[in-house]
């Protein structure tokens, strides 16, 4: 169980997949501007993540291993993944028209979030087991959403603040970013 | 080579299989938003944003063919909770929000034809033929449906003057 | 036992010496007296004289409309030249409706029949004297009393506060007030305590004014009414902050006072309810403090209602040099003026005309996040935040910061090293908020409407259908019987 609680903490913090691995920089900076937003983003990521990662580690042990099709892994997993983020894109689309509108593009760009295809190639190279698989996808998702909240209420703020005109928008957005990434180091103390 | 096109064509076509149930399932019959839109909207269908009605209007501007501030009767009100609803930032800059107004009917012009009552979407005029009409302040929504009508040109959309119950602090210029 | 101890506050300069030490004198009346009808909180009263009538002093020339309205009186004895706008003593600078008074010089009262023992009445009855009187809050805020006074009366009131605070710097009317007429404030102040049947009175004076304590303890001894001093901060005189100086009791966001069981009332108003039962005369004149480094002769007078300021400011005084700011009421929430050709209403505490030292101009500068506001802040927010809210439009923000609490006191404004108009940034807000709150309700009745004239359009064509059916039928039918009849 503890080892569990560890992957958990791990792969949410210690290893986060946005700050630490800079992987899905597209979202963190695109969907970041209004809390609501951010939590959907993120809400919608995990369950895309989750799914995946699933997904792929079953491809990957019933099918690509015992054809011996290693090498056609990342499309296949592209595959996959797509066809995860249209369900999600059809299943968010029933349950919350808002939040469907909210996302907009970004939703369908979930598919090119370099998290997800990622973590199911990291799932592969460090020969988890399901169990291990499906939780290393979940506490990246939940690593992935915690960072876009942060982030989300650290603009939020930021918006209503003076900053100095050559300074805002996008850049004072890259430094928060940079800062929170410097911050998050902190946690490779834990490991 | 065959051992390698045949699985993926073979997924390919499960997930599309599952993809195609799922879409059946989980069809969506009209834009919920322009529904939930249209909640937002006064429904008078009085037209001044340009569109015949209002559920017309709540479809536009769901498309994003309308921006945000288009329902002059709604005001600023509207405009906020419609961005608030589609998520997208609100340039209240763009919007030419004259403050409240209300038809005026000119009494010495007005012949009693009865034709404005009848257009009013809220029913805020009254009056019947060859009388004087008059319009009621709570109800008029400034929609101008009844100045288009006027034969006489007797009606007008005049501001209403703040009184010391309705002024408002205006925001400080520094 | 523990007790909180009221929260932030600044402590501005009293400046109360230059006027605390003249007595209140009486101001003779002026040639033309300009009668409000819009003095108090809520619906304006309606005018029950016409231009030409014959008044006499307290009597009744406008009386309440609506459930919160105070009547007016004429403050002077003699004609009503006309019913026309004048610039109101109001922010906006908008007109009102006044009556123009034109005083006989004679200042003859009208019949005045006080009941024989004003304690024997029952309090409804009490309250109905206080409101016919047209008294109102004399603090400043002016809302009418007796609805105020009714509306505790149903909510067990255990306690009633006098508030003789008087915080704001510059004013003295009220510390003279209980200096020179302690026993009638006393007297007020018992009768209210009987019209609300609250158990305890308290009265809560500013430790600045110790003559006016020791007057007012002196006046209270043996009628059970309790005077204690409170430190000398501002807002010591704001209902929430005296509430809680005095019992401890923090009244909670988003409640009332009388809620809590606890109702605040002014000392001045304490007096005017005497007056008004003891004497029989309404609300026509009141204390007004003119002062500020710019007049001559800073004093405390009183001074018909409707005189105007700019005659009150010639006649009693003078300007020692151009002052560089016009003030009504005191200086932390009073309404700048922008010239003196207004008349002074029932809550006019005070005219101040202040010099180009006394007041601060700097411009605003960029906040520079000191907290200096948060820790001034009499109810715990943050205005810091709030204004950046505010000034960025998102104005829901500030409000879930707790806008709505703001008691618009001015502390912030007061403390910020930035000058920023904190207070006027929210004051904005609030107004915004209300008034989109209130387009809101216009587009709920709006569809209400569209959507009953829809349903009776569909059923006038209904009916219309359903009559044309029956005519056809009726016309077919008799068509049939010709036939018939021609057949056979």
């Amino acid at each position: 169980m503890s080892e569990y609680l560890l992957l958990i903490i791990s792969t949410a913090l210690v290893n986060n997949v946005v700050l630490i691995k800079f992987l899905g920089l597209c979202p963190l900076m695109g969907v970041s501007t209004k809390m609501d937003g951010a939590l959907g983003m993120g809400l919608a990521t995990t369950f895309v993540l989750t799914l995946a990662a699933a997904a792929s580690w079953m491809l990957e042990n019933w099918l690509l291993t015992p054809l011996g099709l290693e090498y056609l892994r990342i499309l296949a997993f592209i595959l996959v993944i797509a066809t995860v983020v249209q369900f999600t894109e059809m299943l968010i689309r029933k349950l919350s028209p808002a939040l469907y509108q909210v996302l907009g593009i970004y939703l369908p760009l979930i598919t090119t979030n370099c998290a997800v295809l990622g973590v199911a190639l990291l799932n592969v190279q460090q020969s988890h087991s399901f169990l291990q698989s499906l939780i290393y996808g979940t506490g990246s998702a939940l690593g992935f959403t915690l960072v876009l909240v942060l982030f989300a209420g650290l603009r939020e703020r930021l918006a209503v603040l003076d900053v100095p005109v050559l300074y805002q928008g996008a850049p004072i957005a890259y430094i928060v970013a940079g800062l929170l990434s410097v911050a998050f180091m902190g946690f490779a103390g834990l490991a | 080579m065959l051992m390698a096109v045949l699985p993926l064509t073979l997924l390919g076509a499960f997930l599309g299989l599952v993809l195609g149930i799922a879409s059946r399932l989980l069809k969506v019959e009209r834009s919920n938003v322009a529904e939930e839109i249209e909640q937002l909207l006064p429904g008078t269908q009085c037209g001044q944003c340009g569109n015949p009605s209002c559920g017309a209007a709540a479809e536009a501007v769901v498309a994003g063919d309308l921006p945000p501030t288009f329902c002059p009767p709604g005001g600023k009100a509207v405009a906020e909770a419609i961005a608030g609803k589609l998520g997208i930032p609100l340039d209240s800059s763009a919007m030419c929000d004259e403050g409240p107004r209300i038809a005026l009917i000119n009494e010495s012009l007005c012949i009693g034809c009865t034709r404005c009552y009848k257009v009013c979407p809220t029913d805020a005029i009254l009056g019947s033929a060859k009388q004087m009409h008059v319009v009621f302040e709570q109800a008029c929504t400034a929609c101008g449906k009844c100045e288009d009508v006027c034969p006489t040109e007797c009606i007008s959309m005049v501001a209403i003057k703040p009184t010391l119950h309705t002024w408002t602090w205006s925001q400080p210029t520094a | 036992m523990f007790r909180k101890t009221v929260r932030g506050g600044v402590h501005p300069c009293g400046h109360k010496s230059l006027s605390n030490d003249s007595p209140i004198r009486y101001f003779p009346l002026s040639d033309t007296l300009y009668v409000s009808m819009q003095q108090h909180i809520g619906a304006p009263a309606s005018p029950v004289v016409r231009p030409g009538d014959h008044v006499l002093k307290g009597q009744l020339i406008a009386s309440s409309q609506g459930n919160i309205s105070a009547p007016v009186h004429a403050p002077t004895s003699g004609r009503i030249l006309a019913l026309a706008e004048h610039t109101a003593p109001h922010p906006s600078g908008l007109p009102v409706l006044v009556a123009t008074l034109e005083p006989d010089g004679l200042d003859e009262w009208g019949a005045l029949n006080p009941p024989s023992d004003p304690m024997a009445l029952s309090p409804e009855e009490v309250c109905i004297r206080i409101g016919a009187a047209g008294i109102v809050g004399m603090g400043g805020a002016t809302f009418p009393s007796a609805v105020k006074l009714n509306l505790s009366l149903n909510s067990q009131i255990q306690t009633l506060i006098i508030n003789g605070g008087e915080c704001e710097p510059y004013l003295s009317c009220d510390d003279r007030l209980m200096r020179e007429r302690a026993t009638l404030i006393i007297q007020g102040i018992l009768l209210m305590q009987h019209a609300v049947q609250a158990r305890e009175v308290l009265v809560g004076i500013e430790d600045n004014k110790p003559d006016a304590i020791s007057a007012m303890q002196q006046a209270a001894q043996g009628s059970g009414v309790q005077v204690i001093p409170v430190p000398s901060q501002y807002p010591m005189g704001s209902e929430k902050q005296l509430i809680q100086q005095l019992t401890g009791i923090e009244i909670p966001a988003m409640s009332r006072a009388a809620a809590s069981g606890i109702i605040v009332h002014n000392v001045a108003t304490a007096y005017a309810a005497a007056e008004a039962l003891y004497q029989g005369k309404p609300l026509v004149s009141r204390i007004v403090t003119l002062s500020g480094g710019a007049v001559t002769h800073p004093g405390n007078w009183q001074v018909p209602l409707g005189t105007l300021a700019s005659h009150f400011l010639n006649r009693a005084s003078g300007f020692n040099e151009k002052p560089a700011r016009l003030i009504m009421g005191g200086p932390m929430m009073g309404i700048q003026l922008p010239d003196l050709n207004v008349p002074v209403i029932k809550g006019t505490s005070g005219i101040l005309a202040l010099t180009e030292n006394e007041i601060n101009h700097t411009n605003p500068g960029p906040c520079v996040r000191c907290g200096n506001c948060v820790r001034s802040c009499p109810m715990g927010l943050l205005p810091l935040e709030m204004a950046a809210n505010i000034r960025s439009g998102e104005l829901k923000k500030a409000n879930e910061l707790g806008l709505h609490d703001c008691v618009a006191c001015g502390a912030c404004s007061y403390i910020c090293p930035s000058s920023i108009p904190l207070t006027h940034l929210f004051n904005y807000a609030k107004g915004e908020l209300a008034q989109q709150q209130k387009a809101r309700q216009k587009m709920e009745n709006t569809k209400v409407l569209a959507q009953r004239r829809e349903r009776r359009l569909e059923r006038q064509a209904k009916e219309k259908e359903a009559l044309m059916a029956a005519r056809r039928a009726a016309a077919a039918a008799k068509k049939a019987a010709q036939q018939q009849k021609e057949e056979a």
